[in-house]
């Protein structure tokens, strides 16, 4: 993890603040809190949407963030958030071996089908 | 039919012109309300609770408002903008419903024609003829004390808030029935850092007990009404505030408790004394910063 503490304009880790808010406080580390990443689930929509990442104290704290930064707009009814840490990822130097194989199985993709006119969400 | 996105959703929600983020429903703020006042209560005495309100909500936002670009968390510091703004559109409401009746003091003479009451009201009265009280404009502090300040305020105005929903007169009911949902959430937030705060590190454990110690005194005057707020409520308009006092003092005792933060001993009742438009120094300061624009450049757009 990276350790460079002037990337994020001296936000400091420890919400102690200064004095009088216009004062400069030298920042502590922001790394301290974990990263999390937020989805968010529209009031049309169906499922949770990866919608940011941000970083918090702890798990509660990170909905009331998420929900301050990512639904301000009324964008959502459902929020969900993970530890960026927990996400196990396909790695990118797996690439070839894990999705090449399924670009040239044209057969998988259901078009070799007549779709009737009427019948809907296909 | 699905959204790629949650933005998308709402883009789609406000015409699908990618124009949502610039703001939507700026209309009057009172535009199709029946803003008659019911028999029975006096539109001046409505007039002036609504500016006690609309003041207490005005000047914490702008406290609050002092925190941007200066939070110690850019969440932390959107969260506080958020706070701030949802006091403001309650303060927009409350000075629409003064101005309605005719509390316009000597605003009206101040601002030009074409600002709105709510406008002239927030910008152009001096700090005399402000009814906030002293809890609110009290300088912020530090992070801890502003969590504290911010817990005491919303679980005050949250107590009163959910009795006005049942007021006689409409208007205000509906501000209250909106607002009850805003300071909940206020409440929450604030007693969640309080919390993390007093029960976190040996710093943080007394800065945020400092914070208690300096915003404690300011209680004194929260539960004593005045006589405007003492013939409102006998008309059923209005809350008397000394009937808040046991569920806010059992709030602030739970959370603080919990906390592991010691509870002051409650300050003795003194008269009112922002109500009535006595204020300290620093509510001058304050409105400088909030008014200076508006009474230079009166009506200015950009």
């Amino acid at each position: 993890m990276s350790t460079d503490l002037t990337a994020e304009g001296g936000h400091g880790a420890v919400p102690t603040g200064p004095e009088v808010p216009v004062a400069d406080q030298p920042a502590v580390s922001r790394r301290d809190w974990p990263l999390y990443e937020v989805f968010v689930r529209g009031k049309r929509g169906l499922n949770h949407v990866h919608v940011g990442s941000l970083h918090a104290p702890d798990d509660e704290m990170a909905v009331h963030a998420a929900r301050d930064v990512y639904t301000r707009r009324n964008e959502g009814v459902s929020i969900w958030v993970v530890q960026a840490a927990d996400i196990t990822a396909s790695s990118p130097d797996e690439k070839d071996p894990m999705f090449a194989p399924s670009g040239d199985k044209v057969y998988r993709h259901p078009t070799f089908y007549e779709i009737p006119e009427n019948v809907p969400h296909i | 039919m699905r959204e790629e996105t949650v933005y998308d959703a709402l883009d789609h929600a406000h015409g699908g012109e990618g124009q949502w983020a610039f703001g939507t429903g700026f209309d009057e703020p009172l535009a199709g309300v029946d803003t008659t006042v019911p028999t029975g209560i006096d539109p001046a005495d409505l007039g002036e609770y609504c500016l006690m309100l609309g003041d207490d909500a005005l000047v914490l936002a702008q406290r609050l408002t002092q925190w941007v670009t200066a939070a110690p968390e850019l969440e932390e510091e959107v969260a506080v903008a958020n706070t701030a703004l949802d006091l403001l559109g309650q303060a927009r409401l409350l000075l629409a419903r003064a101005g309605s009746v005719g509390a316009l003091g000597r605003s009206r003479e101040r601002a030009t024609p074409s600002i709105p009451d709510e406008d002239a009201l927030a910008y152009f009265r001096d700090p005399d003829e402000f009814r906030n009280t002293g809890l609110v404009e009290a300088p912020g502090g530090d992070f801890g004390q502003t969590m504290v300040r911010l817990l005491v305020a919303a679980t005050v105005r949250l107590a009163v808030f959910a009795q006005l929903r049942t007021s006689r007169d409409p208007v205000l009911a509906a501000i209250a029935a909106k607002g009850v949902h805003e300071l909940t959430y206020h409440r929450d937030h604030a007693a969640r850092w309080v919390l993390r705060l007093g029960d976190g590190t040996p710093t943080s454990h007394s800065r945020a007990q400092a914070g208690v110690d300096a915003v404690w005194p300011l209680l004194a005057e929260v539960f004593s009404p005045t006589d405007v707020e003492r013939r409102l409520t006998a008309a059923g308009v209005a809350i008397d505030p000394a009937g808040t006092r046991a569920e806010v003092t059992a709030v602030l005792t739970q959370v603080l408790e919990q906390a592991t933060l010691r509870v002051p001993a409650w300050p003795a009742d003194v008269p009112p004394r922002g109500r009535t438009g006595q204020h300290s120094p620093e509510l001058t300061t304050l409105l400088a910063e909030l008014q200076g624009l508006a009474r230079q450049h009166p009506a200015a757009t950009w």
